[in-house]
């Protein structure tokens, strides 16, 4: 057999997935098979490479070149042109995007390193990288606690959103007496916005793996469970074959490489919960009971699953385990600033011009992220404010632009570091509507056991429609404050605890937009529907009956050639007018 | 208690599948998994035998169906829409999206068309948020979806 020399790699992320990837990949090979070389290039689907916007992406590995939006009718092109003479095919590069010339430069991949480089489905490209050498070392030294000193001094903080120390964590749980112990991966990623965990597990599921066992035999736990969210459909059934393949290899079961240690993994699916990303509501979803969260203590590492000590950790936070093993605590806590180590992962979405995953080392500044990575806003529009830790986090403005990100920065500027979402807004979203946005979503997802949280919510969301309809007054805004202060200290859960931050930190940063909602009743960014109105200029309008005839309600009437009108009482504010109108005749007021 | 009037075939279905999770209760949530994808919902009648074979309560099983928005207790159209209400679509445009699909098909977020062809729901974060606004119908994705693009993906399934 001819030894493969060349790789070219396609990504098989969801993103890509939904822009026909795998049409790109079985293309792709038909074309190598054409030229007859198919014996010396290998293509492969592998992970996320965090380009989410500009897919379906190609990579060419030997000499590291990326390409974006690439099209079946490419593909010729691609493989005449670079695979065979060797010059790369300009107009397709990563770099022909100006926005994107900095993307990679500022990114450090710790927990996403494999994502996008190796085939997720071979184990044999995860042993290349370094795969289960780490959980080799662990089970060589005999020694669990000199693992878990080795986490404790490396200061890695849990990924899920709390920032908890995971060596302690780790520590606590093996301290808990019990004939049975459990390591939990909490992969219930409910933040709308956030797909970290999603792209580490579809794009390097031994990793995750690997660093279960090491916790196993770290904390004395012999089972493991995965509970991940049944809408990934993609990372369920990657996850499924990496088991099998570890299981072929030895490192799960019984008597892992002969230490005389037993680990294996199971799967449990969530079913829609955002609550159940709370680790005690997560344990009883996985008992299959209501996924309603518990008082603490008793913490799940004292008395979790089944009643059992039992270790949760977030997909993310495993993910950096086996690179902490192999590397050492020393490299990792040299990584970050003084109390949050090593990198974060982020999903960057929203008005941005590089939508997509990225990971970056702790103390970055927004800007860097914002305007190098990111490439800036949107349509060249002005930069509002950027939302972080999703429902339970809060809007940073442009005050925040150089402050650096870590656990404890962000929750000192109102919002928190959350599991990593981050969506960008800009001039046109109304911060009023963004803060009923989420607490929609809270009053949704609020399981409806504690009273704050199930009463509080749904009294703050009512208040905010009032706002947003116009009918909001002062007295309001004091309502809104005092209600979510009593709904932060009085409810159960993490989620009651901090679902009025999105309430609190706009409050707090757009003050002014809220008193403009109440006062003078206007929306600056014309997105409450009832606090505008559309009109024709009469000027301006020639009579040509585009806007009339693309109403959904007939609200217009006039004569052809005379100037038309908008009937307000009818309009339902759909704004199709104003897309219609070539004269630029409607304007909003 | 429901009377139940499945047959005897759907009946059995059910059984087999709570058997392969060894009729263990705390299995609850993956025989539901598997029910409803067996039989597209999961109505009144079905959790009762559910309950039954895990010897658990309706009442149980009651609860936790509501509790989770993966499942349903009314059966989805043909082809069901999902549009994402992630924030990512959310600051995109998804509401109008939604706004037209209602206005387009004449039924609101839960219901299904007479014909029982589309079914309309919410869902958050499919994770493709690089292609904001996003609607799934069925298994597929429809990325950068704006509001006059809707006829043409209906178009796809009529």
């Amino acid at each position: 057999m001819a030894k493969i020399k060349k790789h070219l790699l396609v990504c098989g992320g969801t993103s890509c997935n939904a822009l026909q990837n795998e049409v790109i990949a079985s293309n792709l090979k038909e074309t190598i098979r054409e030229k007859g070389l198919n014996e010396e290039v290998q293509v492969m689907m592998t992970g996320c490479f965090g380009l989410c916007e500009k897919g379906p992406i190609v990579k060419v590995l030997h000499d590291n070149t990326i390409y974006i939006g690439v099209k079946p009718e490419d593909l010729k092109e691609i493989v005449e042109e670079h695979i065979i003479n060797g010059n790369k095919v300009t107009r397709l590069l990563l770099d022909s995007d100006p926005n994107l010339k900095v993307h990679s430069k500022k990114q450090l991949r710790i927990a996403l390193r494999n994502c996008g480089f190796i085939d997720p489905e071979n184990i044999n490209e995860y042993f290349a990288c370094d795969g289960y050498l780490a959980l080799g070392k662990v089970l060589e030294s005999k020694d669990p606690q000199k693992t878990i000193d080795i986490i404790k001094k490396s200061g890695l903080r849990g990924r899920g959103g709390g920032g908890f120390p995971t060596g302690l964590k780790w520590e606590i749980t093996s301290k808990s007496q019990a004939d049975q112990k459990y390591v939990v991966c909490n992969a219930d990623e409910g933040d709308p916005g956030a797909f970290m965990d999603r792209s580490i597990l579809e794009g390097d599921p031994h990793s995750v793996i690997e660093a279960m066992a090491i916790a196993g035999y770290a904390i004395g736990a012999t089972k493991g469970l995965v509970y991940i969210r049944a809408e990934y459909p993609l990372a369920i059934e990657r996850l499924k074959t990496a088991i099998n393949q570890s299981r072929e290899f030895g490192f799960l079961g019984t008597d892992i490489m002969g230490s005389g240690f037993d680990f294996d993994i199971e799967l449990r699916y969530g079913a829609g919960a955002f609550v159940c990303g709370e680790e005690t509501a997560l344990i009883h979803s996985m008992e299959g009971n209501r996924g309603e969260p518990t008082f603490k203590p008793p913490f799940p590492s004292v008395s979790g699953y089944l009643g059992k000590p039992t270790n949760v950790n977030n997909v993310e936070t495993f993910a950096n385990i086996p690179v902490i093993i192999n590397k050492g605590a020393e490299w990792f806590a040299a990584i970050g600033t003084e109390k949050s180590k090593g990198t974060k992962v982020f999903a960057l979405a929203g008005k941005i011009n590089n939508v997509g995953l990225i990971e970056v080392p702790m103390g970055i500044t927004l800007r860097e992220i914002i305007y190098e990575i990111g490439g800036g806003i949107k349509d060249g529009k002005k930069f509002k404010a950027v939302q972080t830790g999703g429902p339970s986090g809060g809007c940073l403005t442009e005050v925040h632009l150089d402050t650096p990100i870590d656990y404890d920065n962000l929750i000192a500027a109102g919002s928190m570091m959350g599991s990593g979402g981050m969506i960008v807004m800009d001039e046109d979203d109304c911060m009023v509507s963004i803060a009923k946005y989420y607490l929609d979503f809270t009053v949704e997802e609020s399981c409806g056991k504690c009273t704050p949280c199930r009463i509080g919510n749904k009294r703050l969301y009512e208040i905010l429609e009032k706002i947003t309809l116009g009918k909001g007054t002062l007295e309001d805004l004091d309502k809104l404050k005092n209600l979510s202060h009593v709904i932060k200290d009085t409810s159960l859960c993490g989620l009651g605890q901090t679902s009025p931050n999105p309430v609190l930190s706009t409050l707090e940063n757009f003050w002014d937009e809220y008193i403009e909602h109440v006062t003078v009743k206007k929306c600056r960014s014309n997105q409450c529907k009832a606090l505008m109105q559309y009109i024709i200029d009469p000027e301006q309008c020639v009579g040509c009956t585009a806007c009339a005839r693309n109403c959904p309600v007939n609200a217009i009437t006039g004569e052809r050639k005379l100037a038309h009108l908008i009937n307000q009482d009818i309009c339902i504010k759909c704004g199709a007018c104003m897309e219609k109108c070539k004269f630029n005749a409607i304007s909003i007021k | 208690m429901v009377s139940i009037k499945l047959s005897e075939n759907k009946i059995n279905q059910i059984k087999d599948i709570c058997k392969s999770f060894n009729n263990e209760k705390g299995e609850l949530i993956n025989v539901l998994h598997k029910t409803q994808s067996t039989l597209g919902y999961l109505p009144a009648e079905v959790q009762e035998v559910v309950a039954r074979e895990l010897n658990t309560s309706t009442a149980h099983v009651y609860g936790v169906v509501t509790f989770y928005s993966f499942f349903t207790m009314i059966p989805k159209g043909e082809f069901p829409i999902s549009i994402c209400m992630g924030t990512a679509c959310y600051v995109r445009g998804a509401e109008k999206v939604l706004d037209e699909f209602k206005r387009e098909l004449k039924i609101t977020v839960g219901e299904t068309t007479a014909d029982g062809k589309f079914s309309l729901s919410c869902l958050r974060c499919v994770g493709a948020c690089g292609l904001a606004p996003v609607v799934m119908v069925g298994d597929k994705v429809y990325g950068r979806v704006a509001p006059d693009g809707i006829k043409e993906i209906l178009n796809d399934y009529k």
